[in-house]
């Protein structure tokens, strides 16, 4: 038997880590402008708290766009969803939630966090089942249906909560800041950075050290090669649809406790931003999508202090931005 | 052919408005390599595709190894024991040489002894166990593919031009590795368009043309009958040696 070697050394493979560098690079050019160490300090942390709960918005719409090549418009409902929830989850525990312990803040928190993800998940499925399933491959035909499935949703909501927006105080310890120096930082912050890291160390850990993460990466990258592999895709693909409605829906409780108000509104308003959030990371990719969350976040929060014109207009000039430098996003993973 | 572990009868198979295959007939029978000729756009791929129900029959039967698959899930296929190993090789390049086989292991981990076997004509894939497929020459792609498709025992491998585009060294121990996975009893459906390699490492063939099988039998008697070459495939065996 003879061997085929072609053992030539390969090409090292670089790691790109331009990308990482941007938010860093951003702060610190925002520091002179911005002048005060206080404010910046203040200002760079809900940047990175935003971030993360756009992230959490987000980081499911880039899987499902990236490995279904599905365009879910509706991604948006189960951010609106996961905000009811809360309001419901919370109604019967203000004992726990007004407690100024923090222990009793969380047995409050985490279960309706886990709550909402249940919740939007089996939405997610409803609505792979009944809206997605039959139009995929037929992108025209998935936003038409996605967007028309989150306008029912969005209406559901209306008509079971009313139309006004319904308040979602902050659990008690989680309102006022912590003093770090001269700056302040919002409590609740902190936390939406701590739950931000944990769904993105989840995700990476998921995608790259499991067989499941495995298929997921590979089915971005060819489905039909899994399928021949003998892995049943839609399967996966459903999986996949369920956990990202759920980080929607995580994502939505977090967003509506950070604004204290939940409204049938707010998915529809996520959707530019968490689409934008995907573009700007590079479909699939989901550190793409935690750099491009925490980018947005940082430019719109320094944008809105120094310039608030300018705010208005940041998320699409970063998106340009990106865009021209790298037109695939900032770590492509699939050729579209 | 009462040994036959694939056989198709009568299938059609039309994509989109395109017909493309006009009623195959063949058998691949078992421990042997069958070879599948034919110029550019005959159906051989198409063929292929079919039997993996990528492309699923529209009209005809397909049985492996006693069942009817022209129904049946392309997941289904592969796991009742079919390899593809397709022309564009699909090797998963975000994904390691490691995580390509792991993939490809359904049972489990894959065998060590069994990879080594494979490390034993495709040492680079050892050597570069840890790099990203997409890093790989297009060579090593290929080596890639075709393990993939034998890190574990399966009942018959479908391939679809293996040395398209590959370096002459590099095809002949392609014709060795192939002929070692032959020998070691697996049943090997062949698409090729590099006739060399039909005659080194083929037992029976099969030739198409426009969708449908023109001429079956022995690879050796094709092979020293020049005329029919030119008839069946416009070639002559020196222009391709």
């Amino acid at each position: 038997m003879s061997a085929i070697d072609t053992g030539a050394a390969l090409p090292q493979q670089k790691t790109d880590y331009i990308p990482v560098l941007l938010p860093l690079a951003l702060a610190l050019a925002a520091f002179p402008l911005i002048g005060s160490f206080s404010t910046w300090t203040t200002l760079t942390l809900a940047g990175l708290a935003m971030g993360m709960m756009i992230f959490a918005m987000a980081s499911g719409l880039t899987l499902v766009f990236g490995l279904m090549d599905v365009m879910n418009f509706g991604h948006g409902a189960f951010v609106a969803v996961g905000a009811y929830v809360a309001v419901v989850a919370f109604a019967p525990m203000v004992a726990l939630t007004q407690s100024p312990s923090l222990a009793s803040n969380l047995m409050a928190l985490i279960p309706a966090m886990l709550l909402a993800m249940a919740v939007t998940g089996v939405a997610g499925y409803v609505f792979e089942r009944l809206l997605v399933r039959p139009v995929y491959g037929q992108h025209l035909k998935q936003i038409l249906i996605t967007m028309g499935g989150l306008i029912v949703i969005e209406q559901l909501l209306y008509a079971t909560f009313g139309p006004q927006l319904n308040p979602l105080p902050l659990p008690a310890a989680l309102r006022g800041s912590i003093p770090l120096g001269a700056a302040a930082i919002e409590k609740y912050r902190l936390l939406a950075v701590v739950v931000g890291l944990i769904v993105f160390l989840a995700l990476q850990f998921t995608l790259t050290r499991t067989k499941i993460g495995l298929l997921i990466r590979a089915g971005v990258e060819n489905g039909e090669m899994v399928e021949a592999l003998g892995y049943r895709i839609r399967r996966l693909f459903v999986g996949v649809f369920m956990a990202g409605s759920a980080l929607a829906g995580l994502g939505g409780l977090m967003w509506a406790l950070y604004r204290e108000q939940a409204h049938a509104s707010i998915g529809g308003e996520m959707m530019v931003t968490t689409f934008i959030v995907i573009i700007i990371g590079g479909l699939g990719s989901v550190g793409g999508c935690f750099i491009g969350s925490v980018l947005l976040a940082l430019l719109a929060n320094y944008a809105g202090f120094l310039a608030p014109k300018v705010a208005l207009i940041s998320n699409i000039a970063l998106m340009v931005a990106v865009l021209l430098w790298r037109p695939r996003g900032l770590y492509p993973v699939t050729s579209r | 052919m009462t040994d036959a572990l694939l056989t198709l009868s009568g299938v059609h198979t039309h994509i989109g408005r395109y017909h493309i295959l006009h009623g195959v007939d063949l058998a691949v029978p078992k421990g042997r390599t069958t070879m599948l000729l034919g110029r550019n756009g005959a159906g051989k791929t198409t063929t292929l595709r079919t039997i993996m129900g990528l492309w699923p029959a529209s009209q005809g039967s397909i049985h492996f190894d006693g069942a009817q698959i022209d129904k049946a899930a392309t997941p289904d296929i592969a796991t009742s024991g079919v390899a593809y190993v397709p022309e564009t090789m699909a090797i998963f390049s975000d994904l390691t040489v490691k995580e390509n086989l792991v993939l490809a292991a359904r049972a489990g981990a894959p065998d060590e002894k069994r990879l080594e076997w494979i490390f034993g004509f495709f040492p680079a894939l050892k050597k570069f166990w840890l790099s990203r497929a997409g890093t790989l020459s297009g060579g090593q792609k290929q080596m890639l593919s075709i393990a993939r498709a034998i890190v574990e025992e399966r009942k018959l491998l479908l391939i679809d031009e293996p040395t398209k585009g590959l370096a002459p060294a590099i095809v002949s121990a392609l014709i060795e590795c192939l002929r070692e996975i032959a020998r070691s009893g697996a049943t090997i459906l062949l698409v090729e368009q590099n006739f060399r390699v039909a005659q080194d490492v083929g037992d029976l063939v099969h030739v198409m043309d426009s969708g449908r099988i023109v001429h079956s039998g022995a690879m050796a008697d094709l092979a020293v009958d020049e005329s029919l070459q030119k008839r069946l495939l416009g070639l002559s065996l020196d222009s391709h040696q």
